[in-house]
């Protein structure tokens, strides 16, 4: 995840400080990932290093404004204009397990696949749970993030269940 | 739970054909939906999940076992006491909507009302209330051919809940929507239960019986899983 890009995305619409800049980089997302204040200001002086924000004036606290500057502006319509790489896939534990599950002997591979779709299932209840209690769009679709992706994970282990009867049936012919 | 269950099947099993071609299609299948909670069942093709919400419906009847609807035995009420008790308790809800085309939006949801012996005139009122539940009033004088597939279905809703039925039965019910409009179904159906109905909902996408507090999982006919049996409320989206 892009710190840098997320920290330029909120300072478009106005100057901020960096403590505000965490609460709102954890309210538009839902709160899913808590960003520590020592990145934030890290990252803050990267950008400012790099022309892409400028510190202003300083508050009573001693705390700085920033604000995007025009190099900002292009850093971040280019960030927005272009995907986000797929690179290659994450180490996913799942898929390695349930590999490693099917040639292991006297193993019930399917209450493997049972237990993790329950699982998951008990997860995608949460955050439909969560959904039903927000009303923010921005929050409520890194939600439907979540369940999207919960739902491929159930529909993958769906599919290997009906894969291994398959070959049960066919290993018993 | 302390309250009675709105939907009970005990031990429900059901066979189609006999000898070497029987097929088992429930195997002694139990589980009960109280007042407030949504149930979702789900399974590969046949794996009886929609045999089960015909039982339950009174639309088919097991070849042992029990089905309790509101307390009452849907095999021991027979035809016309299972059709009353379609017409009273309980509320369907087809993935195709089902409406009938040459009536109006107010008149499907009113039929089963008038049909149960309410004068048109309270029928109508009744139907007029159910419709705006759902968010479609303004669509009362309409008929199915004049109106998008979202508001088919929640015209569909409305008839499914008129007059306080607590069991409401949802085959597939987003299955014919994009996923917004779905959503939005999923949303007045579980808005009803947590109003006090029962449901049940028969469904192959785990997204959609993410909405349910418990997921019951069929394969060949017998309850092979359960999600979600022990939630506890106000579970936070780390957890």
């Amino acid at each position: 995840m892009s710190v840098k890009h997320a920290l330029l995305a909120l300072l478009e619409p106005e100057p901020m400080y960096g403590y505000q800049l965490r609460s709102a980089f954890e309210e538009r997302t839902a709160e899913l990932w808590p960003l520590n204040i020592g990145q934030v200001y890290t990252t803050l002086s990267r950008l400012e290093r790099d022309g892409l924000v400028e510190g202003g004036e300083t508050n009573a606290e001693g705390q700085q404004l920033y604000r995007l500057t025009a190099a900002g502006k292009d850093e971040l319509a280019e960030w927005f204009g272009s995907a986000v790489p797929r690179t290659q896939p994450p180490r996913e534990e799942l898929a390695i397990k349930i590999a490693l599950a099917v040639g292991s002997s006297g193993l019930d591979v399917t209450a493997v696949i049972q237990k993790q779709r329950s699982a998951t299932m008990t997860a995608l209840q949460s955050y439909t749970r969560a959904k039903r209690a927000t009303t923010d769009l921005a929050h409520g679709l890194v939600l439907d993030a979540l369940v999207f992706d919960a739902e491929a994970e159930i529909r993958w282990l769906d599919h290997c269940e009906a894969r291994l009867r398959q070959a049960q049936r066919d290993g018993a012919r | 739970m302390s309250t009675n269950p709105v939907l009970q099947l005990d031990r429900v099993t059901r066979v189609h054909g006999t000898g070497e071609l029987a097929v088992h299609a429930l195997r002694e299948v139990s589980f009960e939906a109280h007042p407030g909670e949504l149930i979702a069942v789900m399974g590969p093709s046949g794996s009886g999940k929609s045999t089960l919400l015909t039982i339950a419906g009174g639309l088919d009847e097991p070849n042992a076992g029990r089905v309790l609807v509101e307390g009452a035995d849907l095999v021991a009420a027979g035809q016309s006491g299972r059709a009353k008790l379609r017409r009273t308790s309980i509320g369907y809800v087809f993935q195709d909507f089902n409406l009938i085309p040459a009536l109006t939006a107010a008149e499907n949801v009113s039929l089963p009302l008038e049909l149960d012996g309410t004068p048109a005139r309270a029928a109508r009122a009744a139907a007029v209330a159910a419709l705006e539940e759902v968010g479609v009033a303004d669509l009362a004088d309409r008929f199915p051919d004049e109106m998008s597939g979202g508001q088919q279905q929640r015209v569909a809703i409305a008839r499914a809940v008129v007059g306080e039925r607590r069991l409401i039965l949802a085959d597939e019910p987003t299955g014919a929507l994009d996923s917004v409009t779905g959503e939005e179904i999923l949303r007045l159906l579980r808005a009803r239960c947590d109003a006090g109905a029962a449901g049940v909902l028969v469904t192959h996408e785990p997204r959609h019986a993410g909405w349910a507090d418990r997921v019951v999982y069929l394969r060949d006919g017998l309850v092979v899983d359960e999600s979600g049996a022990a939630l506890a409320a106000g579970e936070g989206v780390n957890a």
